[in-house]
C-alpha cells in the first residue's frame, strides 16, 4: 500500500487526535512519510474534533483533502458530515454507540467497531480510541502492531509507559470485534 | 550523534529548533494558532534547563517585541512569535528593530483577518510582511516554510541571516503548517554564545568608545545617509539571499506560484494536471523578500500563464505581475477566511481561469 | 569659532585656578540640549556620577526614552539603547533578563512612563524586574511643545488643555508612582527633586540606593524626580521652581514611598 489518506472524526474528548497521533508515530517507526493535521480551535472543547492522517511511502503533497481512502466516525454528527468524504471503493468505520442513522452508501466498504460497548464491558473506557485503532488496523494493516507499540513508547511520557501493555491489549481487542457490514 | 527523527507539530518544531540552535531568549504573548511555541519552551522554564535560554510571557505583543529589541541590543539571539492580530501590534517594534539594524527572529503563524478574524490558517499577511508593515522604508528577510522540517530549519537559517545582515528576519508560516505534525530530522545542540560584534551594548569599558543603539537621526541629511546605508544592505540581500524551489518548470506550459501551505496544495495540483496531460509546474518562493522576480521574468516567455495560489484576496500576485512585466497573464485563485482550498478545487478553477477544457 | 575647552582649562590652571568640581567621565562633552533651569541635566549628572563612583560603568546599560531625554545617549558616556515611546522598561527587561549580571536602568518622562508606557511600566514593576527606573515628572510634554501630561495638575494650562486641565474632561493627575509602590514587585520607591542643593544631595543618595539594590535581586527600584519645565510652563526658571514648590510638591509629595524593610 503506497498511501493511506485517513480522516478520524468524533467528539472532543474521545481521543480522536491522540489516536491519529499514535498512528502517525507508528508510521514514523515503520519508515513512512506521515502528516497529522488536526482541526483546531473552539470545536476542540467538547464539540467535534477531527484529524487527517496521511501515511505514505512517498513525499506527501497536500495535507488538505476533500476525499479520503478511509474515514472513521465516532458520533452521529461526524457520520452525517463525512460519509460522503469516502472515496468510491474506500472504507468507512463507525461505532454504533449513540447512532440513530446508519451509513447508506453502497459504493464503499463499511465496518462496525463496537468499541464503546466492549470498552465498557472490560472497564477500559480510557483506551476506547485504541480499540478503534485496533479494529481499523485489522482491516487496513498499514502499520504493524510492533510499530504501534514503539510509537507509543516514543510518544508517551515515561510516567505513562506502564499503561502501554493495556493499550496493546486494547489494540488486539479492537481487532477481534471489528465486523464487516458491507464490502464492495 | 545519530540522526534524530521526531514527529513534531510545526509550532513545536519552531520551539525545539530555537533551543537547539542556541537561541538566548524568547519573549511572546499567547495567541492561537501558535501558542504551542511558548508552551513548549515554557516546559523548559524557568531559564530553559537545556541551554539557559530565557523564556518570558510578556504582558502584550508590544512589550514582547520590545523585550526582543532590548535583548538584541546586547547581541543576544532573541525571538518572538505571534499570529496575525499580534503581528499588527508588533509592527512598531519591528520598524525600530529595522531602523536600529538589530538582528532578531520573528515568527508569524498567520490566521485569517481582518480584525479579530478567525483562528484558521491564512496568507493574508503577505502585504504586511513584505511591504513594510510598520512605518518607514525598511524590509525584513522573509522565509516561508512549507513543511514542518523547513519550519525547524528556518529558525537557524533565520538567526544566521539576521546576524549576517543585522536585520530582523521573519518566518511567515500559517496555522496549517503550525498545527500539523510531520517527521523532523533534528540537528545537534549548539551552545549559546554571545560575541562582541562591535555594535552591541555590553557595558562601556575604559578602552573603547561608548556604544548606543538608536534609530533616531534628527538631521535630515544624516537620516538620509542612514536610509541609504540600509538600502545598500537590502541591495546586497537581494543579490545574495533569494531562495526558491522549482518543480517541473522545465516543460511547463503553466506555472503555479505559491508558498507555505498553498505550495503543498499546488504540488498536488501539478499531479492532477499532469494526469490529464496539462503541463503544470510550480515556482515556490522560499524567501518572500527578497522575491524571486528575476527567475519569474525568465520563465514568463516560456509559459502560457501563471497562477498564484494564495489564501488571500490575492496579494503576492502583485509581485508576480511586477516581475513578469506583462509578458504573460497572471491570475489568482485562493480562499479567504481560513479556508484552505483543496487541490481539486484549485485545479478546477485553474482550468476555468485559463479556459482549459 | 569653537572654544577649545582643554586649552581654556589649562590657561585657567596656569593662572592659579583651583579645581573644585570635575565633570564625571560618564558624561560626554556634548552640551546638554535642555533648557536653562531644567532638571534633566542635573538628573543625568547624578546618575552618571553614581555609576562612576560605584565603578560599574563597564557593567551598566541605560535605556533612553522618547521625550526631552530622547537623545540622552548623546550625553551619557556609557552604553545605552534608545527605546520606542513608552517601551523603555520592556526594552530594559529584555536586556536584564538576558544579561542578569549587568546593571540596567531606564530613564523616562511622565508621558513615556505614565501614559503611553503604562502597561509596560506596571508589568515590569509587577514582575519585579531587577532594574532601576528613573522617572522625570514635570507635568507636561516638553519635547513636543507643551502638551498635557498624565501628571499635569488640575487647572494647568497646556497646548492641548488651553483652558486648563479639567478632571471631568481630561481625568485627574496620575500618581503612578504611588500605585506602583503597592505592587509586591517594587522594592524601593521614592520621590525626589533636584531644584535645591539639599534636594540634589538627597536625590543622589536615592539614585545610589537604586543601583545598589540591583545587587540584591529584590525587584524594581523606582526613583521619581519631580522637576520643573520652565519652557513648557511658560515661566522663568526661578518662577518655575517657585511654582513647582507651591503646586507640584503638594500633589506629588517628596520622600520615600516604599523602603526596604531592614532585616
Amino acid at each position: 500500500m503506497k498511501t493511506e489518506e485517513l480522516l478520524i472524526a468524533g467528539f472532543g474528548g474521545q481521543g480522536v487526535l491522540s489516536m491519529g497521533k499514535i498512528l502517525a508515530y507508528a508510521g514514523v517507526m515503520q519508515g513512512k512519510e506521515v502528516v497529522w493535521m488536526p482541526s483546531y480551535g473552539p470545536e476542540m472543547r467538547g464539540g467535534t474534533a477531527n484529524v487527517t492522517v496521511i501515511l505514505s511511502d512517498e513525499q506527501i503533497d497536500s495535507p488538505v483533502l476533500m476525499k479520503f481512502d478511509t474515514v472513521i466516525v465516532l458520533n452521529q454528527q461526524s457520520l452525517d458530515k463525512f460519509e460522503q468524504a469516502v472515496k468510491p471503493g474506500g472504507r468507512l468505520f463507525y461505532d454504533s454507540n449513540g447512532l440513530q442513522n446508519f451509513p447508506t452508501r453502497n459504493d464503499i466498504n463499511i465496518y462496525h467497531i463496537p468499541a464503546t460497548a466492549k470498552a465498557a464491558e472490560l472497564g477500559t473506557t480510557k483506551v476506547f480510541n485504541i480499540m478503534v485503532l485496533g479494529g481499523y488496523l485489522k482491516i487496513v494493516p498499514i502499520v504493524n502492531v510492533e510499530n504501534v507499540e514503539k510509537g507509543l513508547y516514543k510518544s508517551l511520557p515515561e510516567r505513562a509507559h506502564k499503561l502501554i501493555p493495556l493499550n496493546i491489549e486494547a489494540l488486539h481487542n479492537g481487532a477481534s470485534i471489528v465486523e464487516v457490514i458491507q464490502e464492495v | 550523534m545519530a540522526e534524530e527523527i521526531q514527529l513534531l507539530k510545526g509550532n513545536e518544531a519552531i520551539a525545539e529548533a530555537a533551543i537547539r540552535c542556541g537561541a538566548d531568549a524568547y519573549f511572546g504573548y499567547p495567541i492561537t494558532p501558535q501558542s504551542e511555541i511558548i508552551e513548549y519552551l515554557a516546559q523548559e522554564d524557568p531559564y530553559n534547563k537545556r541551554t539557559g535560554m530565557v523564556v518570558l510571557q510578556a504582558e502584550s505583543e508590544v512589550a514582547a517585541i520590545n523585550m526582543v529589541y532590548g535583548a538584541a541590543s546586547t547581541g543576544k539571539k532573541a525571538m518572538t512569535s505571534s499570529s496575525s492580530p499580534g503581528m499588527s501590534l508588533k509592527q512598531e517594534g519591528i520598524s525600530y528593530l529595522a531602523g536600529a539594524e538589530l538582528p532578531c527572529l520573528i515568527v508569524n503563524v498567520a490566521r485569517g483577518g481582518p480584525g479579530l478574524g478567525t483562528i484558521q490558517p491564512s496568507q493574508a499577511d503577505y502585504f504586511q510582511t513584505v511591504k513594510g508593515g510598520g512605518h518607514g522604508d525598511y524590509n525584513m528577510i522573509v522565509l516561508a516554510p512549507y513543511t514542518v522540517q523547513e519550519q525547524y530549519d528556518f529558525v537557524k537559517l533565520g538567526f544566521d541571516l539576521a546576524f549576517k545582515y543585522s536585520n530582523p528576519v521573519m518566518i511567515l508560516s500559517d496555522g496549517a503548517i503550525g498545527q500539523m505534525m510531520e517527521k523532523v530530522t533534528l540537528s545537534a545542540q549548539v551552545p549559546r554564545e554571545t560575541k562582541d560584534y562591535g555594535w552591541n551594548v555590553l557595558g562601556k569599558s575604559e578602552n573603547r568608545e561608548r556604544r548606543y543603539i538608536t534609530s533616531l537621526y534628527l538631521q535630515s541629511e544624516v537620516m538620509e545617509q542612514k536610509n541609504l546605508k540600509i538600502q545598500a544592505k537590502y541591495a546586497e540581500i537581494r543579490k545574495n539571499e533569494i531562495r526558491y524551489e522549482e518543480i517541473q518548470t522545465d516543460d511547463a506550459d503553466y506555472i503555479l506560484v505559491a508558498y507555505g501551505i498553498s505550495a503543498r496544495i499546488a504540488r498536488k495540483v501539478i499531479r492532477l494536471a499532469r494526469a490529464e496531460g496539462i503541463k503544470v509546474g510550480m515556482l515556490r518562493p522560499i524567501t518572500l523578500w527578497p522575491f524571486p522576480s528575476a527567475r519569474l521574468k525568465e520563465l514568463a516567455p516560456k509559459v502560457q500563464g501563471m497562477l498564484t495560489v494564495e489564501m488571500s484576496a490575492g496579494q503576492m500576485i502583485e509581485d508576480v505581475r511586477l516581475a513578469v512585466e506583462g509578458a504573460v497573464p497572471v491570475k489568482h485563485y485562493g480562499r479567504m477566511g481560513g479556508i484552505i482550498a483543496s487541490p481539486t478545487e484549485v485545479f478546477i478553477n485553474f482550468k476555468k481561469l485559463f479556459n482549459i477544457a | 569659532m569653537a572654544v577649545d575647552i582643554e586649552q581654556y582649562k589649562k590657561d585657567l590652571l596656569a593662572q592659579g585656578a583651583e579645581v573644585v568640581f570635575s565633570k564625571t567621565k560618564n558624561l560626554t562633552d556634548t552640551p546638554f540640549s535642555y533648557c536653562g533651569g531644567c532638571g534633566h541635566g542635573v538628573a543625568h549628572r547624578l546618575i552618571m556620577e553614581v555609576i562612576e563612583e560605584m565603578g560599574i560603568t563597564a557593567d551598566t546599560i541605560g535605556v533612553a526614552p522618547v521625550g526631552c531625554a530622547v537623545i540622552a545617549y548623546e550625553f551619557w558616556n556609557i552604553d545605552a539603547v534608545q527605546a520606542a515611546h513608552g517601551r523603555a522598561t520592556a526594552v530594559a527587561t529584555g536586556i536584564k533578563r538576558t544579561n542578569p549580571e549587568k546593571f540596567v536602568f531606564s530613564y523616562q518622562g511622565d508621558g513615556d512612563l505614565a501614559a503611553i508606557g503604562t502597561a509596560e511600566t506596571v508589568h515590569t514593576c509587577n514582575r519585579g524586574e531587577n532594574i532601576a527606573i528613573f522617572f522625570i515628572n514635570n507635568g507636561i510634554y516638553g519635547m513636543t511643545g507643551g502638551q498635557m501630561a498624565p501628571t499635569s495638575l488640575i487647572g494647568m494650562r497646556s497646548s492641548t488643555a488651553p483652558y486648563g486641565r479639567q478632571h471631568d474632561v481630561h481625568g485627574y493627575p496620575l500618581s503612578l508612582t504611588n500605585l506602583l509602590a503597592e505592587l509586591p514587585g517594587t522594592y524601593y520607591v521614592t520621590r525626589q527633586a533636584v531644584e535645591t542643593a539639599a534636594h540634589v544631595r538627597t536625590c543622589k543618595k536615592a539614585i545610589r540606593q537604586a543601583f545598589e539594590n540591583q545587587k540584591l535581586n529584590k525587584g524594581v527600584s523606582l526613583v521619581e524626580i519631580v522637576t520643573n519645565c520652565n519652557s513648557g510652563w511658560k515661566m522663568t526658571a526661578p518662577q518655575a521652581n517657585k511654582w513647582m514648590k507651591e503646586n507640584m510638591f503638594p500633589q506629588y509629595p517628596l520622600g520615600d514611598i516604599k523602603v526596604p524593610k531592614t532585616e
